[in-house]
C-alpha cells in the first residue's frame, strides 16, 4: 500500500434535518495507513458526518472517494462492501450470537457459498465454513478475545463488548476502520486498551477514521485531526496545531472576554 | 457440528419412532392420526422457525403457504378442474392424477415464489407493522380460495375440494393397508413413515442452513437489523431468502395434508392454523429447533388428547360444560403458564451454547 495515497476523499457534503443544517460543505481527506481524528464539541455533527459517509443516512450533497473510486452512500450494505467498516457510538453487537459467531458474521461479504452448498455440504462449502472459523479465532485473538469465543456476546464486559465490535468490523477487511466515539462510556483503563489497540491496527497498516469526544485521547493517538462546529469543518492539521488553534480554543470554550 | 452421533439414545430413540404407528394402531386409528397430523404441524413449525426463529420476521399468515401447497396438489390430482372445464376431459380421459413426486416440488417452488410476493411488499415493516401485513396476506389466500368458484370453478368455492388422489409409492396407494411379513400396516402407518422421513430431511436442511453463513446472516438479521447490515449484509435479499425457504415447507405440508385428508376446504386455513402455528415456534423455543419440534407436537398432540380428559369432565358437570370449549380453555392455559414461567419457551437454546 502507498503511504502518500488516500483512502477517503470526501468534498462539498451537505445535510440538513427540516430546518437545522446539520453540515455544511464538509470537504476533509484521509491519508492511507493514517488515524485521522474527527472532534468537535456536542451537536457538532460528527455523528451525522459519520453516518452520511457510511449511508445511514442520505447526503444533500456532495462527491465521496474511497481508493479513488467513486462511490454513492446510499445504502449501509453497499458502503461496507466498497470498503468503509464501521462500529456505532451506543454498541451494537448480536447479542443472542457467541462472540465467535458475531465476527463470522463480519466475514459474510469476504464469503460466498450459498444456500444449496449449505444444504448438499459441499466441499467448498465445508472448507469456506473452517476458513471462516480459523479466520475469525484470529481476529479474536488479535483483539484479545479468544479465551470467549463460545461466550454470548451480551455477556463480555463493556470494554471487550467494544473490542468485538472492532474486531467484527475488520473481519469485513475494510479499506477504512470508522470508529464512532470507541471510548465513550469506558474508564481509564479500559480507554488505555482501547489506545493500544487502535495503535496496533494502525500500525498493521490500517487506515482509521476516530470520531472522539475525550480530546486527550485524540491528540494522543490521531496522525491529523480536524474540528468540525455547527456543521462547519473549522480547522486541519496535527493534533499540536489544532489544539492552539484560537478557532478550536473559541469553539470549544466560547468567546473570550476580548474577543466581543 | 455434528448432529447424528451414533450415541445409543440416538438408537434408541429411532427404534421408538419406528414402532411407534404399530404400538398405537391396535389402539385404532384415530390415534396414529392424530400423530401423522402432529408431524405436518411440524413440518409447518419447522419451515416458520426459519422466518420467525432465525430470521426475526413475524409472520401471522405462513397458512397461506399450506394451502397453496394443498390446493395445488389438490386441483393436479382430483376430478375437480375435469368437472368444472369440460374440454380438458378429452386431453386426460382418464383423469388428471398428476404423481405426487410432480406435485410436491411445485407446491415447493409455487410456495416459493408466494413467499417472495409476501417477501417484497413487507421488506421495510418490522415488528407488529410486518405482522399485520402477513396476517392480511394469509386472509386474502383464503378469501381467494372461498371465492374463487365464479366466474370460472377452480377451488370449488367453500364447498372445498374431495376425491383427491392418495401418495402413491410404487404403485400402492397409501390409503390401503399393506401386509408384510406378517405385520399389518394401515393407511394412517404408511402416511407417518412418509411424514417421518420428510420431518427428518427437513431437520437436516433447518440444521445446515442454521450452521451456514445464511443462517447466521439471518440471526444478525434479528438481532440488529442495522448492525447486520453495516457488516454488508443485503438484509433486502436475505429476508426473501427466509421468506421463500420457510414457504417452500409449507407448501410441501400442504400436499401432503391434501393428499392425506382426500378432501380440502378453505375452513383448514382459517387465521386460527397460523397462530397456532406461531404458537407452536415461540412455545417452543423460537431460532432453537429441537424446541420448535417439541412446541409443534406438544400443541398438535395435547389438545388431541384433551378430548378424552375433556370428555369425562362434561360428564361429570351433567353435560354443563362442553367439551371443545374446556379443551381451548386448558390449552389457553397451558400457554399463559407456560409464556409466564418460560418466557423463552420450553426449550430455548443453550444461552452459553453458540458455537464453540
Amino acid at each position: 500500500m502507498n503511504s502518500h495515497g488516500t483512502v477517503l476523499r470526501v468534498s462539498g457534503v451537505n445535510k440538513r434535518f427540516g430546518g437545522l443544517q446539520a453540515l455544511s460543505d464538509v470537504s476533509l481527506t484521509i491519508k492511507t495507513g493514517e488515524i485521522y481524528g474527527l472532534i468537535g464539541p456536542n451537536g457538532a455533527g460528527k455523528t451525522t458526518f459519520f453516518n452520511v459517509i457510511t449511508g445511514l443516512y442520505p447526503a444533500d450533497g456532495g462527491q465521496f472517494e474511497l481508493m479513488d473510486r467513486s462511490y454513492e452512500p446510499r445504502h449501509i450494505h453497499k458502503v461496507v462492501q466498497s470498503g468503509i467498516a464501521r462500529t456505532f457510538q451506543n454498541i451494537r453487537l448480536f447479542k443472542n450470537m457467541s462472540v465467535l459467531e458475531n465476527v463470522m458474521v463480519g466475514e459474510h461479504i469476504q464469503t460466498h457459498v450459498g444456500v444449496w452448498g449449505a444444504l448438499f455440504k459441499t466441499k467448498a462449502f465445508r472448507d469456506e465454513e473452517s476458513l471462516i472459523v480459523q479466520k475469525a479465532r484470529a481476529f479474536l485473538a488479535y483483539v484479545g478475545l479468544e479465551q470467549f469465543g463460545a461466550e454470548m456476546a451480551s455477556s463480555l464486559s463493556y470494554g471487550d463488548q467494544r473490542r468485538l465490535e472492532i474486531a467484527r468490523a475488520l473481519a469485513t477487511q475494510p479499506q477504512l476502520l470508522a470508529l464512532d466515539e470507541p471510548a465513550a462510556g469506558m474508564n481509564a483503563t479500559e480507554k488505555l486498551q482501547l489506545q493500544a489497540l487502535i495503535q496496533k491496527i494502525r500500525d498493521s497498516g490500517q487506515s482509521v477514521l476516530l470520531i472522539e469526544h475525550d480530546v486527550r485521547m485524540v491528540m494522543g493517538l490521531c496522525d491529523r485531526v480536524s474540528v468540525l462546529d455547527e456543521g462547519h469543518l473549522i480547522c486541519e492539521g496535527v493534533p499540536q496545531e489544532v489544539q492552539n488553534d484560537p478557532r478550536v480554543i473559541e469553539a470549544y470554550l466560547g468567546h473570550g472576554e476580548t474577543s466581543q | 457440528m455434528k448432529i447424528f452421533k451414533l450415541h445409543p439414545w440416538v438408537l434408541v430413540s429411532a427404534l421408538v419412532l419406528l414402532v411407534l404407528p404399530l404400538v398405537l394402531q391396535p389402539f385404532g386409528n384415530a390415534w396414529v392420526r392424530i400423530v401423522d397430523v402432529a408431524l405436518i404441524y411440524v413440518l409447518l413449525a419447522l419451515g416458520l422457525n426459519i422466518v420467525v426463529g432465525f430470521a426475526g420476521l413475524l409472520d401471522l399468515g405462513y397458512v397461506a403457504f399450506f394451502a397453496i401447497g394443498a390446493y395445488l396438489y389438490a386441483l393436479l390430482a382430483s376430478p375437480q378442474l375435469l368437472e368444472s372445464w369440460g374440454w380438458l376431459q378429452d386431453h386426460y380421459p382418464l383423469g388428471l392424477h398428476t404423481p405426487w413426486w410432480v406435485v410436491l416440488p411445485l407446491s415447493a417452488i409455487l410456495a416459493g415464489i408466494f413467499g417472495v410476493l409476501l417477501g417484497a411488499p413487507t421488506l421495510k415493516l418490522r415488528g407488529d407493522y410486518l405482522a399485520i401485513v402477513t396476517l392480511g396476506f394469509g386472509e386474502i389466500i383464503r378469501v381467494f380460495m372461498n371465492n374463487l368458484d365464479q366466474p370460472f370453478n377452480i377451488t370449488n368455492g367453500p364447498k372445498g375440494i374431495g376425491g383427491i388422489d392418495p401418495i402413491q409409492i410404487a404403485g400402492h396407494p397409501l390409503s390401503k393397508k399393506i401386509t408384510w411379513i406378517g405385520i399389518e400396516f394401515n393407511s394412517v402407518t404408511l402416511y407417518y413413515y412418509l411424514f417421518l422421513i420428510t420431518v427428518l430431511l427437513a431437520v437436516v436442511i433447518c440444521y445446515r442452513l442454521q450452521n451456514s453463513r445464511i443462517g447466521r446472516a439471518w440471526m444478525a438479521i434479528r438481532e440488529d437489523e442495522v448492525a447486520a447490515q453495516a457488516m454488508g449484509l443485503n438484509t433486502r435479499n436475505l429476508k426473501l431468502l427466509a421468506f421463500a425457504l420457510g414457504a417452500t415447507f409449507g407448501g410441501v405440508a400442504g400436499a401432503f395434508f391434501a393428499a392425506f385428508q382426500r378432501f380440502i376446504s378453505p375452513e383448514s386455513f382459517g387465521l386460527m392454523e397460523s397462530v397456532m402455528v406461531v404458537a407452536m415456534v415461540v412455545l417452543g423455543g423460537a431460532g432453537h429447533i429441537p424446541g420448535v419440534i417439541l412446541g409443534a407436537l406438544l400443541l398438535s398432540i395435547v389438545p388431541e388428547a384433551l378430548r378424552y380428559v375433556a370428555t369425562p369432565l362434561q360428564e361429570l358437570s351433567s353435560g354443563r360444560i362442553d367439551a371443545s370449549i374446556l379443551r381451548q380453555l386448558l390449552i389457553a392455559l397451558t400457554m399463559v403458564l407456560a409464556m409466564l414461567c418460560r418466557p423463552q419457551g420450553l426449550w430455548p437454546k443453550n444461552k452459553s451454547g453458540g458455537l464453540r
